[in-house]
C-alpha cells in the first residue's frame, strides 16, 4: 500500500496538468521499514521530518548554550524564545508554572518548527531527481491528537494529583445555585473532556487547510503556464499573487497555531494547579 | 485524505516516532537544555539587580557625604564668622581707646602749645609795642623835631596797634 501511494505520488508530480491532487503532500511514505511486536513502526517521511525539526531545535538552542553574562545575537534569541514561554507560564499559571515550563517550552517549539519546516518550498529544488517535499508532522491528527493527549492527560494527573476528588469542584463555578449548579456541571464536564479534541483538531485543521490552499494555488500556477500565455496571464499571474499573500498567512498561522496549542495547555494547567 | 486513509497502517510508526523524537526534546532540549538558559538569564536579572542596588547605596553614601560635608562647612563658616565678629569688635574697641587717648593727649598738646602760643604773642606784642613807641619816638623826632614823652608815644602806638589790629 505504502508503495502504490509512493507510484502515485510521482505520477501526480509528473503529470502536473492532470489531476490536481493536494492531498498527495500528506501522504506517509516509508523510508526504511520497521517491524516491532506486530506494529508498523517504519520510519517514515513523517519521522524524517520530526527528527529534522529535533536536529533543528537542538541547533538553535546549542547556540544559546554559551550563557555570557552579556549575551549576543543568538544568545538572545534562544533566551527570547525560551523567556516567551517562562513569561506565559508566569502570567497564565503563576510561579508554580515552573515546574511546567520544559514541557510547554518543548511543544511550543517543536511545534512551531513543524509548522514552519512544512512551508520549506524544497520541492523545488529536487536534490536527488525524487519527489521530494516538506512534510508537516502538524498535519497529521495522529501527531496533534498525540500531544493534545500528553497535555490533556498532563492535565488530569496534575488535577488528580493535588486535588483528589476537589478536582471536580472545576464543573461547578464559585458561587452557584445548586439549581444552576444542576446545569452548569454537565455543561461544564463536557467541555472539559472536548479541549483534547479541540486542542488536537485546531492545529491538524488549520495546518491541512493551510497546506491545502497552498498546493492549489501553486497547482493553478503550474497549469495555467502549461495551457498556454493567455491561460498564463490571466489565471497563473493571478494565482501567483495570491499565494504570496497566503504564504505569508501560513508564516503567521504557523506560529500562531503553535502558540495557541502552548497556551490553551498552559491555561488548562492553570485549572489544574490553581481550580478556578 | 491520507490522514484518515493511512491511518490504520500508520498510526503506530506516528505515535513511536512521535514520543521518540519528543521524549528526546523534553528530556534533552526541555529539561537538560532549557534551565541552564533559564539560569543564564536569571543569573543576569540578578547581577542587575544587584548592581543597580549597589549603585543606589553608593548614591546614598555619597548623598550622606555630602550632607555632611555641608553642615561641616556651614558649622566651620559660622565659627568663622563669629572669630571675625569678635575680633572686629575688639578692634573697634581698642581702636576707639586709642583714639580717646590720643584724642585727649592731642588736646593736652594742644592746649600747652594754644597757652604757649598766647604767652608768646603776649610777649611778642610786648615788644612790638615797645619797638613801636621807640619807632613813633624816632619818627616824630626825626620828622618835627619834638622828642615826645615815652608815655604818649606808647599810647599812640598802642591805639594805632589795635586799630590794626
Amino acid at each position: 500500500m505504502p508503495a502504490a501511494a509512493g507510484e502515485r505520488g510521482v505520477r501526480t508530480s509528473v503529470a502536473a496538468g492532470g489531476n490536481i491532487d493536494p492531498m498527495h503532500q500528506f501522504t506517509v511514505e516509508p523510508i526504511v521499514g520497521l517491524h516491532a511486536g506486530g506494529y508498523d513502526i517504519s520510519f517514515t517521511n513523517s519521522a524524517l521530518w520530526m527528527a529534522i525539526a529535533l536536529l533543528c531545535f537542538w541547533g538553535f538552542m546549542i547556540g544559546g548554550m554559551k550563557r555570557e553574562l552579556v549575551p549576543g545575537r543568538w544568545q538572545m534569541m534562544v533566551e527570547g524564545l525560551t523567556g516567551f514561554v517562562t513569561n506565559m507560564m508566569r502570567t497564565n499559571i503563576g510561579p508554580e508554572g515552573r515546574k511546567f515550563t520544559p514541557y510547554v517550552f518543548s511543544l511550543f517549539t517543536f511545534i512551531l518548527i513543524c509548522n514552519f519546516l512544512g512551508l520549506f518550498p524544497i520541492g523545488i529544488i529536487r536534490p536527488l531527481g525524487v519527489n521530494a517535499h516538506s512534510f508537516a508532522a502538524t498535519s497529521h491528527f495522529s501527531i496533534t491528537g498525540v500531544l493534545a493527549i500528553l497535555s490533556f492527560s498532563i492535565v488530569l494527573i496534575v488535577g488528580f494529583g493535588r486535588h483528589g476528588f476537589h478536582f471536580f469542584s472545576l464543573f461547578v463555578p464559585h458561587g452557584t445555585p445548586w439549581y444552576i449548579a444542576l446545569l452548569v456541571a454537565p455543561i461544564e464536564f463536557v467541555s472539559f473532556f472536548v479541549r483534547p479534541f479541540s486542542l488536537g483538531l485546531r492545529l491538524f485543521v488549520a495546518m491541512t487547510a493551510g497546506h491545502i490552499l497552498l498546493d492549489v494555488f501553486g497547482s493553478f500556477i503550474v497549469t495555467g503556464l502549461n495551457a498556454g500565455p493567455g491561460y498564463g496571464l490571466l489565471v497563473s499571474l493571478p494565482s501567483f499573487l495570491l499565494i504570496i499573500g497566503i504564504s505569508a498567512l501560513e508564516i503567521l498561522v504557523a506560529a500562531i497555531q503553535a502558540y495557541v496549542f502552548a497556551l490553551l495547555t498552559s491555561l488548562y494547567l492553570n485549572d489544574a494547579i490553581n481550580l478556578h | 485524505m491520507p490522514q484518515i486513509d493511512q491511518l490504520s497502517q500508520i498510526y503506530a510508526s506516528q505515535i513511536f516516532w512521535l514520543l521518540v523524537v519528543f521524549g528526546i526534546i523534553y528530556f534533552v532540549i526541555g529539561r537538560g537544555m532549557m534551565p541552564k538558559i533559564e539560569a543564564t538569564v536569571d543569573a543576569r536579572d540578578h547581577k542587575i539587580a544587584e548592581d543597580l542596588a549597589a549603585a543606589d547605596r553608593a548614591r546614598k553614601s555619597a548623598e550622606a557625604t555630602e550632607a555632611d560635608y555641608t553642615a561641616r562647612i556651614a558649622e566651620a563658616r559660622a565659627i568663622a564668622q563669629k572669630a571675625t565678629a569678635e575680633a572686629k569688635s575688639a578692634a573697634a574697641a581698642e581702636l576707639e581707646a586709642k583714639t580717646k587717648a590720643a584724642d585727649a593727649a592731642t588736646a593736652e598738646k594742644l592746649a600747652a602749645a594754644e597757652a604757649q602760643l598766647e604767652a608768646a604773642r603776649q610777649a611778642a606784642l610786648g615788644q612790638i609795642e615797645s619797638v613801636a613807641t621807640e619807632a613813633t619816638q624816632e619818627i616824630v623826632q626825626r620828622l618835627s623835631g619834638i622828642v615826645i614823652d615815652r608815655d604818649a608815644a606808647e599810647a599812640g602806638a598802642r591805639a594805632a596797634l589795635a586799630k590794626a589790629a
